[in-house]
């Protein structure tokens, strides 16, 4: 019974964090905490990591193919746009030229397709990383604006089947971390 | 928290052409002088800052005045006539559109060709080619005679049932530079988000937190985030490349699609890219000298970049030269006397002397950069900055101008003399681009944060490898 009440009275966890010095330190926690089987987990650095992402699972970026499906439609709806407005909706002969002078809509085929898929490029990304988001519980760990400075961390998210708070903790001790806390969700 | 101490207290020292960045740096002290630059309280901005921002703030006015009594009376209020219609607002827009194009080049073509000491100086070139192109895009636009009906080059649906006309590369131009303005912009937004969050985490006080953070988007740095980054970041590297060569290209089909003499050449293209990115240089050069030494970052942008940055320049000068060579060939090979006219019109008419201050400018003064004791010093290099951008101005007015003034017939020659509104307008520009420039260092981080860091982490690796070897 008394267990019970001390459970319910805790805040909600959203996972425990490792703070690290360097790049090299964090990417090894990374790779261990995986093959130690945690699968639902972060890890936050200051600049971009060689391999980091990979090192906890991560496989699939579609930024590239949505990227590629845009500036198709760009390309295809560019030249349909020019094809329809000098064919169909406003044909005008100038000295007898054929209506159909596609070789003229190439460069405006060309930037509609770069625009669409440059616009693409920076909106998709922001929509799979599920940005702008103006709550993140790891923004709850003080240490954490230095996430963006000079510091490395790693996360191990509570939603995590292997996660128990006292077990995780000392793991991420074990791998080295210069501190370790607890994150509030 | 940022600190601003060590901005004034030492003179920190150029490292040298061999190093990007200056010794002894980790990945706070990277963070902290270029925040810190912004986090500066304005009582404390650098007197010449204060004075820069003021006179051209000045000018921004005489453009407000210029286009005001442009949109009350037209464009009578200019030199132009017929035969010359292009003028000055054609002039400047190449101009501008030209400079505009250093600074793509530096972020995406140098990024694919993986150039790391573009790292310091690609965040400030991509804002100058953000304001180059609102410069450039104002020129066509006030040049219409009637600006408030600009909207009319955009295919829509209108009562009147009227299309633009695609085959013509005026239409082209209206998409290229519209374009090629929103792609630079989405590039240099996505260059700022990791920086924004970096700025958010380490501002000195609550509203610059709460700024900042608006514009981070939330970013946190997660691994997987920079990953998606990292793609579309490269994706747009790759898209931008092409762009920023189509664009100078179509600008220049403005000219070479026509059957005007001296315009109607297949050089046109390649050698008004070359160009653009000789003029972008030369901005480039003409803005960062002068910065680094007045915010002191003397070791995060240094010789290194100085040096590159007039190697590309006499490079691409060479190939302008080529180009005026070939113009000169082909006027006299092509056995056209309308041809041939042309460019003896071009040196010896009414406009000869800009022709010889053109040659001057930007093909026989900047030969001195094959010496490297002229790269390595600064202020020659400034100098000949300065007067490659005038060398590069005068070439648009050269094809601009003494192509229109004396073509087929006698009968329909004239002159093109600028007014005072002419150059009020010109002026107006310069003076609004510079006061974007003061306020961009003035308020974000004017190298990116998190490249430099990448630097950071490079060199040390570097040295730890050597070592080792030792």
């Amino acid at each position: 019974m008394r267990e019970e009440l001390q459970l319910s009275e805790l805040p909600e966890i959203h996972g425990a964090m490792a703070e690290f010095d360097t790049p090299e330190e964090l990417l090894e926690a990374c790779e261990r905490a995986y093959s130690a089987g945690f699968r639902s987990m972060d890890a936050y650095a200051p600049m971009p990591v060689t391999g980091l992402a990979e090192a906890i699972g991560y496989k699939r970026n579609k930024v590239g193919l949505c990227v590629l499906i845009a500036g198709i439609c760009g390309a295809i709806g560019g030249f349909s746009l020019l094809e329809w407005i000098t064919v169909v909706a406003y044909p005008h002969n100038v000295g007898g030229r054929p209506l159909n002078s596609w070789p003229q809509y190439i460069p405006i085929t060309f930037e509609c397709m770069v625009l669409l898929a440059g616009l693409t490029a920076l909106f998709s990304m922001l929509a799979m990383n599920g940005l702008p988001q103006p709550y993140h519980p790891v923004f709850n760990v003080p240490e954490f604006e230095r996430a963006s400075i000079d510091k490395f961390f790693l996360c191990i998210e509570s939603s995590d089947p292997k996660f128990s708070v006292n077990e995780t903790t000392d793991f991420l001790r074990d791998l080295g971390a210069k501190e370790v806390t607890i994150v509030p969700a | 928290m940022a600190t601003t101490e060590n901005l004034d207290s030492k003179e920190l020292i150029d490292p040298g052409p061999d190093r990007i960045l200056g010794t002894g740096h980790d990945y706070e002290t990277v963070t902290d002088r270029i925040a810190g630059i912004v986090y500066l309280p304005w009582k404390r901005s650098p007197r010449k800052w204060l004075v820069g921002a003021f006179i051209s703030f000045v000018f921004v006015n005489l453009l407000m005045l210029a286009t005001g009594l442009l949109f009350f009376k037209g464009i009578g209020i200019w030199g132009v006539n017929i035969p010359i219609g292009w003028g000055f607002a054609i002039v400047n827009f190449v101009w501008w559109i030209g400079i505009g194009h250093a600074g793509t080049l530096i972020s995406a073509i140098l990024f694919l060709l993986k150039q790391d000491w573009r790292t310091s100086i690609n965040r400030f070139s991509e804002a100058m080619t953000l304001f180059a192109v609102a410069c450039a895009g104002m020129f066509p636009i006030l040049h219409l005679g009637r600006p408030w009906l600009a909207y009319w080059l955009f295919p829509y649906p209108n009562s009147m049932w009227l299309w633009p006309q695609p085959r013509s590369p005026l239409e082209w131009d209206v998409f290229a530079v519209s374009t090629y303005g929103t792609i630079s912009l989405v590039f240099w937004y996505c260059g700022l988000i990791p920086d924004f969050a970096s700025m958010r985490d380490n501002a000195p006080h609550l509203w610059q937190r709460k700024i900042y953070g608006i514009f981070s988007l939330g970013w946190r740095g997660s691994a997987i985030h920079w990953h998606r980054y990292q793609k579309a970041y490269l994706l747009l590297d790759g898209l931008a490349t092409p762009l920023v060569l189509s664009v100078h290209t179509v600008v220049s089909f403005d000219f070479a699609i026509s059957i005007i003499p001296g315009w109607h050449t297949t050089i046109f293209p390649p050698y008004f890219v070359a160009g653009a990115i000789y003029s972008g240089f030369a901005m480039v050069l003409t803005l960062i000298i002068p910065l680094r030494a007045w915010y002191n970052m003397r070791d995060l942008i240094t010789l290194r970049h100085i040096d590159a940055a007039a190697k590309l320049m006499l490079g691409t000068g060479l190939i302008v030269a080529y180009g005026y060579s070939m113009e000169a060939f082909f006027s006299w090979y092509s056995g056209d006397k309308y041809e041939s006219f042309m460019y003896w019109n071009r040196v010896t008419g009414p406009y000869g002397v800009c022709y010889a201050l053109l040659i001057l400018c930007n093909i026989a003064l900047p030969q001195l950069l094959w010496f490297r004791q002229v790269r390595h010093n600064v202020l020659v290099v400034w100098l000949l900055s300065l007067v490659i951008n005038c060398g590069m101005w005068l070439e648009r007015f050269e094809i601009v101008v003494t192509s229109l003034h004396r073509d087929f017939l006698p009968s329909s020659w004239g002159m093109y003399i600028p007014t005072k509104w002419d150059w009020a307008t010109y002026t107006g520009t310069l003076g609004f681009f510079l006061f974007l420039i003061f306020l961009f260092v003035r308020m974000l981080p004017s190298i990116s944060i998190f490249e430099v860091r990448e630097v950071v982490h490079h060199d040390r690796y570097m040295e730890r490898a050597y070592e080792e070897k030792l």
